[in-house]
């Protein structure tokens, strides 16, 4: 049967062109891929090739024509041994595109469908009585968690700067060398990019890889790997393959290293789909939850901080301590106002509630653990509660976890708040050197006991 | 092209300098080899042909990048590898991924964004994976696959497998500071990969020499030891034989090793590139006598492994296996909306 040749689409945005140039006339044959006419689009010209073998039965649209529409018939091919009377039986357009097939594929009043309630998350195990307790700091306790995962699952290695022999630029790796030899304790050269991209292949093939970054500051280097290879490709291969790996480093401001070593990147990691973003706050917190971060089939970005590691929480001494990830915790229970925050976060909040509790404000402190996905539910209850909202971080004001966090209160307890949300954050400027000005662009004990002083109306 | 390769007439690939080859002579095919290399070539070009067509009538969208003309770098490539060897690739993805042996209509499925698609049409043209046949993409960001091609040569090292990573990019994605990152790791690592550079002269618009110091991109791992060598990437049997080598090399222990396919697109960089910077004459040089398929196919028919007929028949089947994936494609629904919240997390 005759074929028709289709006035073709050019480029991602065409929907009409005119007919340049005829390079065939009617009668001459044509093999696949030879150049048969120019077709002039908003952007260039473009030659069309043939894409069936035949002969040019009848030339439809005349060159010079304009404002031809995609998909109109221009010339008609003949197959072998069919002559110009048989030009009356041209197929129709074979399958009659959709309309549009490109842009409205999806009728335009095609409701979106409601994104799935986040999966009931199970709570923190509970700690027989009698557990012993011990005082662990949090750098000993990652490194518990990642010794005790190594142990147990021969997928999972760890690889960064200096992780082996120099035992960790900050120590968190200290014995894993000794104890599971360079194989699985990889020293990389200083190549965020190249070993973040390794670090993710590795994890597409079904290892297990721990990939530390020396500070979450180098992980800029990294993150096309980390957001358009590790996050995406459990999507973009329609569940086929993703990359179950935790990237895990120290995060935000350490002390006078200045702006481009002083970054929260707990906003920018919580706005990519694809990703678990966590920020522990406690040594236990820190374990139970890198733990679980190793065994998790996604990749987890896991924000660590360097003034944080050398401080010391009681940590029960289980076999297997996990802790669930997306799962707040309330980390002092309060009636007159809700203050969430999380990580290093949580030192301003702890000891601004304390402060509170003794101008007699019951401050109700919520550790955040996870940042995504994030426990709203324990927020929105609290806030029920309370009908005051303080939100605490390092990071910069605008996009802010806050910010997240106030858009959704508002959402889904307007009726519940007796005032405006305040969000206490870094100050909106570059971290500086000088001493009194860190002090001045970091979050302050004051400013979070000022903040609730605030939204309770209290003098 | 490939002026070495004719030069060469040792049995394998020889040592000029520390990293600098000699490529091995092209390889002897058999008949059946010759039908095979054949017939997956022109899957590839009638397949392609036909994904230009279906973009032409808006049943493809967004960005479609054709191979024609580069058909018989993963078609040798793909011949000598082993099952459980791996490849990775950038978005110029729908050759590699029919050479792999994934099917033409799940591919085509994808193109036009349907359910029946390798990716649920959740990738599309660019993203495409098949665990089973070891393809791991797919790739938008130019050169990304060369770090996680790297991370699979890892894993395989790692395991001790003895399994070997292809990772293929183009003359562009050659000048991204990944790859030599990647380079020196796997160098130092003695990881089992070859950097399989399609060297096709164009990155987008721009040709290799007003983009690139070094346009001997066989070279570009010097600095690392890395040898390699360039190959007539127009001539299935050159780079049959350049893979055969590499791939020894690799199961060896001896670490990476680049092979330069020196090649050639007919068709713009996309389906929206008029490709105003090369002449027509260059174009039409290259297929009137580099032709990875007529060269073929005059070698088989001097041969006399098959006759006009039997490359016809050979043709017919080709046609209907693309004509079928278009019907596929273009019937199997598109992804239900539900699925617009799958696969993000397991």
């Amino acid at each position: 049967m005759p074929i028709d040749i289709l006035m073709p689409a050019l480029s991602p945005t065409m929907e009409e062109g005119n007919l340049a140039k005829w390079l065939k006339k009617e009668g001459d044959s044509v093999a696949s891929g030879d150049v048969i006419a120019e077709i002039e689009t908003d952007k260039a010209t473009m030659e069309v090739e043939a894409v069936d073998e035949g002969v040019i039965g009848k030339i439809l649209v005349a060159e010079g024509a304009e404002g031809v529409k995609v998909n109109t018939p221009i010339a008609v091919l003949l197959q072998d041994g069919e002559s110009a009377d048989d030009i009356g039986r041209a197929a129709a357009p074979a399958p009659t595109p959709a309309p549009d097939a490109k842009y409205e594929s999806a009728p335009a009043a095609a409701p979106v469908p409601a994104a799935p309630s986040e999966p009931a998350v199970a709570s923190d195990p509970d700690i027989p009585a009698g557990t012993e307790m011990v005082p662990t700091t949090v750098r000993e306790a990652l490194r518990d968690a990642m010794a005790e995962e190594m142990r147990q699952d021969e997928a999972v290695f760890v690889m960064g700067e200096e992780v082996a022999e120099y035992q960790g630029a900050y120590k968190i790796t200290q014995g894993l060398l000794d104890e599971f030899g360079p194989r699985r304790v990889v020293d990389t050269p200083i190549t965020e990019h190249g070993f973040a991209g390794v670090g993710v292949g590795a994890a597409m093939s079904g290892l297990r890889p721990i990939v530390e970054f020396m500070t979450f500051n180098f992980a800029m280097q990294a993150m096309d790997q980390i957001i358009n290879s590790a996050a995406k490709t459990l999507y973009m291969s329609g569940g086929q393959m993703g990359a179950p790996m935790v990237f895990r480093g120290p995060n935000g401001a350490a002390a006078r290293v200045a702006a481009q070593h002083s970054q929260d990147y707990a906003a920018w990691y919580s706005h990519v789909p694809g990703l678990k973003v966590i920020q522990p706050y406690t040594a236990a917190d820190a374990k139970g939850l890198l733990k679980a971060a190793i065994r998790d089939p996604n990749p987890v970005i896991f924000l660590e901080n360097e003034i944080l590691y050398g401080q010391t929480f009681d940590v029960p001494k289980l076999d297997d301590f996990v802790l669930p990830i997306g799962k707040a915790r309330i980390h002092r229970p309060g009636n007159d106002c809700t203050i969430v925050s999380f990580g290093i976060g949580m030192t301003y909040a702890v000891k601004a509630a304390e402060e509170l509790a003794g101008a007699g404000i019951d401050c109700e402190v919520i550790d955040l653990r996870t940042m995504r996905p994030m426990d709203l539910p324990t927020v929105v209850a609290s806030v029920k509660k309370t009908g005051r909202l303080v939100t605490v971080e390092e990071g910069f004001p605008q996009c802010s976890i806050g910010d997240f966090i106030a858009n959704q209160v508002q959402r889904q307890a307007f009726d519940y708040l007796d005032a405006p949300v305040i969000t206490i954050t870094g100050k909106d400027v570059p971290m500086p050197y000088a001493a009194n000005l860190e002090k001045l662009a970091l979050p302050n004990v004051g400013e979070v006991v000022d903040a609730v002083k605030a939204v309770t109306y209290a003098g | 092209m490939a002026t070495r390769a004719k030069k060469a007439s040792a049995s394998s690939a020889k040592a000029k300098s520390s990293t600098s080859l000699t490529a091995p002579p092209p390889a002897d095919f058999n008949k059946d080899e010759e039908l095979y290399a054949y017939r997956e070539m022109l899957l590839i070009r009638r397949f392609e042909e036909k994904a230009g067509q279906l973009y032409g009538m808006g049943f493809i969208g967004g960005f479609c990048h054709l191979y024609i003309g580069q058909e018989a770098v993963v078609t040798g490539m793909q011949m000598a590898a082993k099952d459980g060897d791996q490849v990775i690739t950038g978005y110029r993805d729908h050759g590699h991924m029919l050479a792999t042996g994934m099917e033409s209509r799940g591919v085509m499925a994808e193109l036009t964004g349907r359910h029946g698609g390798y990716s649920k049409g959740k990738g599309g043209s660019m993203h495409m994976f098949s665990k089973e046949k070891n393809f791991y993409g797919g790739h938008g960001i130019v050169g990304a696959q060369v770090s996680l091609g790297t991370g699979l040569a890892f894993a395989n090292k790692y395991r001790d497998n003895g399994a070997v990573a292809c990772a293929y990019f183009g003359d562009g994605a050659a000048n991204q500071g990944q790859v030599y990152e990647s380079f020196n790791m796997a160098a130092l690592w003695k990881l089992p990969i070859i950097y399989v550079i399609e060297n096709n002269r164009y990155a987008m618009g721009t040709s290799v020499s007003r983009a690139s110091a070094q346009t001997d991109f066989s070279q570009r791992g010097a600095s690392f030891s890395i040898p390699g060598f360039q190959a007539d990437g127009m001539d299935v049997r050159a780079v049959k034989a350049a893979a055969d080598y590499a791939l020894d090399y690799c199961r060896s222990g001896n670490g990476p090793v680049i092979l330069e396919m020196q090649t050639y697109r007919y068709r713009g960089h996309s389906m929206s590139d008029p490709a105003k910077y090369r002449s027509k004459d260059e174009v039409q040089k290259m297929r009137s006598e580099h032709d990875p398929i007529e060269q073929i196919k005059k070698r088989i028919l001097d041969e006399g492994h098959a006759d006009e007929a039997g490359l016809k028949a050979i043709d017919k089947e080709v046609r209907e296996i693309v004509s079928d994936a278009a019907d596929f494609a273009q019937s199997t629904p598109e992804p239900d909306p539900s699925e617009l919240y799958t696969d993000i997390l397991l």
